[in-house]
């Protein structure tokens, strides 16, 4: 068949293209490897070890005392022991450290009065993540007889599902493959076919009996199945360094990443029809890169953004698979269980597949 | 379908914005022939083949190439066309053997005869050795060379090529020349663009174009014959004296420095012309040889890419 064997042409030119072009492939296998290692190591919502001084003006059995289970937490780490309340705020402001802890002279009275606060801590709270962390300190008990604590009724008891150690990878590397997917696929695809316009490649394309579609389709389904390799290749790294896993079917994982896929491919396609230059190529897909680590919900938690992100959020397909990956690596969740998010990324598949074919004619006008 | 005629168009016109880039273009190209395009950057000669061959819309008229309907049924005509960019467009990553392949494949070749083919063109364009050689790293006449043996691949009938020796050498254009005369020969129609008057002359038939106007056609040697203008060549020690005192005389159309020698151009109309300029010349006391001449294709484009103003006298 003429139309097939045509496509089959394509698709075995962009693969050779694909394979001969070292930082192409570079890219195949190096932005997954290195995301996942900068995510996974690097980047730590758990956090420890923050840069802590004390000014221990009391210097009694008691405050000494709380200060070394003040280190035992390994929330902190104390660096430096200075005099006064002062020091501490110098020190902080110069930025080196994000913990001052001030106790007071009359640290033991406070303690037995319990009418004023006997320890201030203060944070830097130019970090974000910073303050939160802190807060948990306040519960640390403060008395003279540790032995007989007072009792703690705890009414409330909180139960982290899915993830009871709160590893951070846990949490990250399901949104990290949509992230990745995302970048990779729109690039190769923005840039493959701006390119062949840049190098007039297209101009000779067109004069042959080649349809739009064939050329099309040629150029985007053999990044699919690199997509399908990346994907591979970051839950084999998740697996066996973070111990990340996929409690659900890999095969409905598979699928998930395959519609993901597909719609960006379709968006990459629209954008290199949209545009010029290799240059611009990159930088509309810079464009959407960004809200799409920062409204899919993969950094933060999608129901705390204002509405109109959450729109915006609800628009770009990474949001939708992010919710796929997340429910089916960790809640063991089946694709059958979230269809909405299903028939967005097929929905948005075809819409943009179909404005990319009406907006490439084989025409130069 | 016309038999005779392997394009015919009527009213080609194209606009681009506010420039009329192609204007109300009459065409008839016969069959098995080489017709060129003969006209400065920017006359519409790429404007035109692209319009030919489906790839942009006119925005008036329209064409019959190969018998099929352009651009309605454009489609249809491209398994039927060869075409050369003017920039070469083939892949620079891809080797000579693999860009070749790729060409069969895409124009359905027949796979049984797709090999024979194949070495059979590289043998013609003397690309045997480049076979395995990555298109991007060849000179220029080789991937002038390659890129005609993909044109020709799947034996097109006409073949359209846009300034296909602008990032040649002089012996592979003639080489190149060689090659378009072997397939005129067996029957392959070819429509040529070019701003080389040595070129143009090789044609069978040409078109002259200028500012998207086509302002002659016809044989190189009609389009000689029927300039309308007294050549006169000047031969003259000081030919920037020469030059000034011819300038001056009202009936010169065109006066054109070549060397020593200058090309004099006046209208048929002007009685006595070759008088005229002795006299002149004589009466400034300009040494000067002068008598008139044949004219060359280069009068041929200076005669009819002349200026209403210049021809006011």
């Amino acid at each position: 068949m003429k139309p097939l064997s045509r496509l089959m042409a394509v698709m075995r030119k962009e693969v050779r293209q694909m394979l001969r072009d070292r930082l192409t492939f570079a890219m195949i296998l190096g932005i997954p490897i290195m995301q996942i290692l900068l995510f996974g190591y690097a980047i730590n919502t758990d956090v420890r070890n923050l840069t802590t001084a004390v000014a221990d003006e009391a210097n009694t059995h008691l405050s000494r005392e709380f200060i070394a289970r003040l280190e035992q937490t390994q929330v902190t780490k104390i660096a430096q022991r200075v005099n006064t309340v002062g020091e501490l705020e110098e020190l902080m402001s110069a930025g080196k450290i994000s913990i001052g802890v001030s106790i007071p002279h009359d640290f033991d009275r406070r303690v037995i009065d319990r009418e004023r606060a006997a320890v201030h801590i203060l944070v830097d709270g130019s970090d974000p993540t910073i303050g939160g962390i802190v807060d948990g300190l306040r519960s640390m008990p403060i008395a003279f007889d540790t032995t007989t604590q007072p009792e703690r009724l705890e009414q409330i008891e909180v139960r982290p599902y899915y993830n009871p150690e709160r590893r951070t990878p846990v949490n990250v590397i399901p949104g990290l493959i949509g992230v990745i997917l995302t970048m990779t696929m729109m690039i190769f695809t923005a840039v493959a076919v701006v390119r062949e316009r840049e190098r007039g490649n297209l101009e000779l394309l067109i004069n042959t009996p080649v349809t739009s579609a064939e050329l099309m389709i040629g150029k985007v389904v053999p990044y699919i199945a690199i997509g399908l390799i990346q994907l591979l290749v970051i839950l084999l790294a998740g697996d066996f360094l973070f111990d990340v896993p996929v409690r659900g079917s890999v095969f409905e994982l598979y699928l998930a990443a395959s519609l993901f896929i597909a719609a960006n491919l379709a968006l990459g396609l629209f954008i290199s029809t949209a545009v010029k230059t290799q240059f611009q190529a990159m930088q509309m897909t810079f464009f959407l890169i960004l809200p799409s680590i920062l409204l899919s919900g993969f950094v933060f938690p999608f129901d705390g953004m204002p509405v109109f992100a959450q729109y915006l959020g609800e628009a770009l397909p990474i949001t939708h698979f992010i919710r796929l990956s997340r429910g089916i690596m960790l809640r063991e969740a089946g694709l059958g269980d979230m269809p909405g998010a299903l028939i967005y990324l097929a929905t948005f598949s075809v819409v943009a597949i179909t404005a990319a074919a009406l907006r490439f004619s084989k025409r130069l006008d | 379908m016309n038999e005779q005629m392997a394009i015919r168009a009527r009213g080609l016109s194209k606009q681009f914005g506010d420039l009329r880039a192609v204007d109300r273009l009459d065409l008839d190209v016969p069959r098995a022939s080489i017709y060129g395009f003969l006209g400065p950057n920017g006359s519409g000669k790429s404007t035109t083949i692209r319009m030919l061959c489906g790839l942009l819309t006119p925005t008036e008229g329209s064409a019959d190439v190969l018998g099929i309907e352009v651009p309605k049924n454009s489609k249809e005509l491209k398994p039927n066309i060869g075409y050369m960019t003017q920039k070469f467009s083939l892949f620079g990553d891809m080797t000579v053997i693999e860009n070749l392949q790729f060409i069969a494949e895409i124009y359905s070749y027949p796979k049984q005869k797709r090999v024979a083919r194949i070495d059979e063109l590289l043998e013609k364009y003397g690309l045997v050795a480049q076979r395995k050689q990555f298109a991007g790293t060849m000179s220029g006449g080789q991937k002038q060379r390659l890129a005609l043996a993909c044109a020709v691949l799947h034996k097109p009938d006409l073949l359209l090529l846009d300034e296909p020796t602008s990032a040649v050498d002089p012996q592979s254009r003639r080489d190149f020349w060689a090659n378009l005369f072997r397939l005129a020969q067996a029957g392959t129609t070819i429509l040529v663009s070019t701003h080389y008057m040595d070129e143009a002359e090789r044609c069978h038939r040409l078109a002259i174009l200028d500012h998207g106007v086509k302002v002659a056609d016809g044989t190189p040697q009609d389009l000689q014959n029927s300039t309308g203008m007294t050549i006169i060549e000047v031969l003259a020690d000081d030919p920037y004296r020469a030059q000034a005192v011819i300038d001056q005389l009202p009936i010169v159309a065109s006066v054109t420095q070549l060397g020593i020698r200058l090309r004099v151009l006046i209208p048929d109309s002007v009685a006595d012309a070759l008088d005229r300029v002795t006299t002149a010349l004589a009466h400034n006391n300009v040494i000067a040889d002068a008598r008139t001449a044949d004219a060359s294709l280069e009068d041929v484009f200076v005669a009819v890419t002349l200026k209403p103003e210049q021809l006011a006298a």
